[in-house]
């Protein structure tokens, strides 16, 4: 179509045959999310655009650059390794303690930085918002994207050091990485669409998610065994704790890329909790965009 | 075939704005139970229903805060409705700020296609368009710098270069027009001609009421977010022109007791040496317009004015006293000045006058706008709003 001039009753011809759309979103009603998402998928390539503008835009002027998104997670790894792991003796009742963080850690920032980013990302694209229609999911899903980005440098830095300590072999356990990463993605996106659209109304909603995220980092079992943490819980507190998505998911990438030389504990029947886990995330982000759709209306006006 | 068919359809649209005092999570659960004491309605649309012909090219008018800009969001989905529908088909571009979604940090080059696939271009599209672009910009030369060290202009001239190459049917304008140089305005008075040419529809928000009556076949005159004109530009512009006055007397009379403002014109009258009174006025006629006023505590320095306006809205005549280099008397007693027009040489058409009393500096302290009009005879010769005998030669 691009260089090929229409002309006025080709025009009008064309316009006469489309059907009416409804203006804006698509609408709130069950069926529509369906139309939604193809409204989504129809600006994929902008939701390129948008992550790479993210990630470029994040260290432009700076000489290191990308480093930089490097330099924080692996100070965190230093400083846990060195004062958890030595001072506090943790590496003494695990082996290979530093895979064992870093695996966790990893996996864990993926969370942090898609709920993170996610959150703050309408009102930070808030030009965008108030003056042109665009499927909204889209600014939060940029964040996921640059989040996953990140996410994948961390995690080639990861197979190397379990490389080179030895605790990378291959078989089906690696599966439970890729169970883990599918899990944290479900729920951190549906966490970072909903609080997108509440923090647009509230704005104490982007405070408050930094406040929990690290609550919730020491919450997950990345800078002890899981089973330190049920050993002292009661049963009932126990199944809570360890049934937490994110708790499974830092499980799942322990399995995958540290566990082979462990003679620890595995948590049992690890598979289907995190497949349960799986199917109660798309519901909860499928319920996370209906939300959101019903939310976005009045977007313009309170931002 | 089919001359036009509609494209936008609006019916019952309603938006209620609510405005909150407060915003935090302390003082909305501090204010929980009174929340309805701290929040007030505004309606800035009530119930309009309007539908649009592919083709046209639409104005909407209206003060400040009289709705036009919610109106245009509402037709580019940018804002939903509390009420009613908004129905659409065909591509849309809207054009409410030009380089909305420019990113600061990134290259010329990065944002165009960032900003291109905003507005609905594919990459594919975008490269092919791409060199189109950067030469209607005529920056070509710092497409791979970061946007933030461009001027004001260069951003501008980048953004619209991006917008106009995007293939819309339905081109939302929100006063973008408003911006750039002048030869930058007409490029794009230029490219909105050429658009209606091929076909496209356009929906225009603006405060130039000539730009209406130029560009528009249709104006639509918003007033507290309801319509209260749609029709002939022309028709849509002087009722907005009334409007506009009445709220300036009405601001006028809210600071009556106000002795600034105790001047007043009494009278305006318009004699064409000659003529009957009424009677059309011929090029070459000499015009007299007397205009007497007054002011109740006197004012030393002061001028009169004299304004004839097409109807276009376009000053095709002004001056006053003081350009003449007369000092007047301070005025008191009522005073009559009179403009003389000698070998006045108007074009066919209709003429409104304009009368005000100024001080020396030009602030105005009362006028009567297009208080009265007069009328030049059809010259089948030639338009426009000057009169010359003409004779072409060929050869």
């Amino acid at each position: 179509m691009a260089g090929i001039q229409e002309s006025p009753a080709q025009r009008i011809e064309r316009l006469d045959s489309l059907p009416w759309e409804g203006a804006g979103s698509p609408g709130v009603g069950i069926g529509r999310t369906t139309s939604q998402l193809v409204d989504i998928w129809r600006h994929r390539e902008l939701l390129g655009l948008l992550t790479r503008r993210e990630l470029k835009a994040r260290y432009k002027d700076s000489t290191l650059g990308f480093f930089w998104s490097l330099i924080k997670p692996l100070t965190q790894l230093l400083i846990y390794a060195i004062v958890v792991g030595e001072f506090l003796g943790a590496a003494r009742n695990v082996e290979n303690f530093a895979i064992y963080l870093f695996a966790g850690l990893t996996i864990y920032l993926l969370f942090s930085e898609v709920v993170g980013g996610a959150t703050s990302s309408i009102i930070a694209n808030s030009g965008l918002v108030k003056k042109v229609y665009l499927p909204r999911e889209i600014f939060p899903l940029s964040a996921v994207g640059s989040a996953i980005f990140n996410f994948l440098i961390q995690f080639v830095i990861l197979l190397i050091a379990a490389a080179v300590f030895g605790t990378l072999t291959f078989g089906p356990h690696l599966l439970y990485g890729l169970g883990g990463f599918a899990v944290v993605l479900i729920y951190a996106t549906a966490i970072g669409i909903l609080l997108s659209a509440l923090n647009v109304y509230l704005r104490d909603v982007q405070y408050l998610v930094e406040v929990v995220l690290m609550l919730f980092m020491w919450g997950t079992p990345i800078l002890y065994h899981w089973s330190f943490a049920t050993d002292r819980m009661p049963p009932w507190l126990a199944e809570i704790y360890l049934n937490n998505p994110v708790t499974l998911a830092v499980i799942g990438f322990q399995e995958a890329f540290w566990a082979p030389t462990s003679d620890a504990e595995p948590l049992p029947l690890l598979a289907l909790r995190l497949l349960i886990a799986g199917v109660v995330g798309v519901a909860l982000l499928f319920g996370a965009q209906r939300v959101f759709s019903r939310l976005q209306g009045n977007f313009a006006q309170e931002l | 075939m089919v001359k036009s068919v509609p494209v936008v359809q609006l019916s019952n649209v309603s938006k209620r704005f609510v405005i909150r005092k407060e915003k935090s999570l302390k003082e909305r659960i501090v204010n929980a139970g009174r929340s309805a004491k701290f929040r007030e309605d505004f309606w800035a649309l009530r119930d309009i229903s309007l539908e649009i012909e592919s083709g046209s090219t639409i104005g909407l008018i209206g003060s400040n805060g009289s709705g036009k800009s919610t109106l245009l969001k509402a037709i580019g989905g940018i804002i939903e409705p509390t009420s009613g529908s908004v129905l659409r088909r065909g591509r849309l571009a809207a054009l409410l700020e030009l380089g909305a979604g420019f990113h600061p940090d990134l290259t010329g080059r990065e944002n165009v296609y960032l900003n291109a696939s905003i507005l609905g271009l594919s990459r594919k599209q975008t490269d092919f368009y791409f060199d189109d672009i950067v030469e209607f910009s005529g920056i070509a030369n710092f497409i791979d710098t970061q946007v933030k060290f461009y001027s004001s202009g260069m951003y501008v001239r980048l953004a619209f270069s991006v917008a106009i190459h995007v293939d819309p049917d339905l081109l939302l304008v929100d006063e973008v027009l408003a911006v750039g140089d002048e030869a930058f305005q007409r490029k794009c008075l230029d490219k909105i001609r050429s658009f209606q040419a091929e076909g496209r529809t356009i929906i225009l928000v603006t405060h130039s009421l000539g730009q209406v009556n130029e560009l528009c076949d249709r104006a639509v005159l918003l007033k507290a977010g309801s319509v209260v004109f749609d029709g002939e530009p022309q028709k849509a512009t002087a009722t907005f022109r009334d409007i506009l006055e009445d709220r300036r007397l009405e601001e006028v009379a809210a600071h009556a007791d106000e002795p600034i403002n105790q001047g007043r014109i009494l009278d305006v009258t318009m004699t064409v040496v000659g003529r009957e009174q009424g009677a059309a006025v011929e090029p070459g006629d000499d015009i007299e317009v007397a205009m007497t006023f007054e002011h109740d505590t006197g004012m030393p320095n002061w001028m009169a004015a004299l304004q004839i306006d097409s109807v276009s809205g376009q000053v095709v005549y002004g001056s006053t006293t003081k350009r003449a280099g007369i000092k007047l008397s301070p005025l008191r007693e009522a005073q009559t000045v009179t403009f003389v027009l000698k070998n006045s040489n108007f074009g066919s058409g209709k003429y409104f006058i304009s009368a005000s009393l100024m001080d020396t500096s030009g602030v105005h302290m009362h006028d009567l706008v297009q208080v009265l009009s007069f009328n030049v005879p059809y010259y089948s010769l030639a338009v426009g709003t000057v009169h010359a005998e003409t004779e072409i030669v060929v050869g």
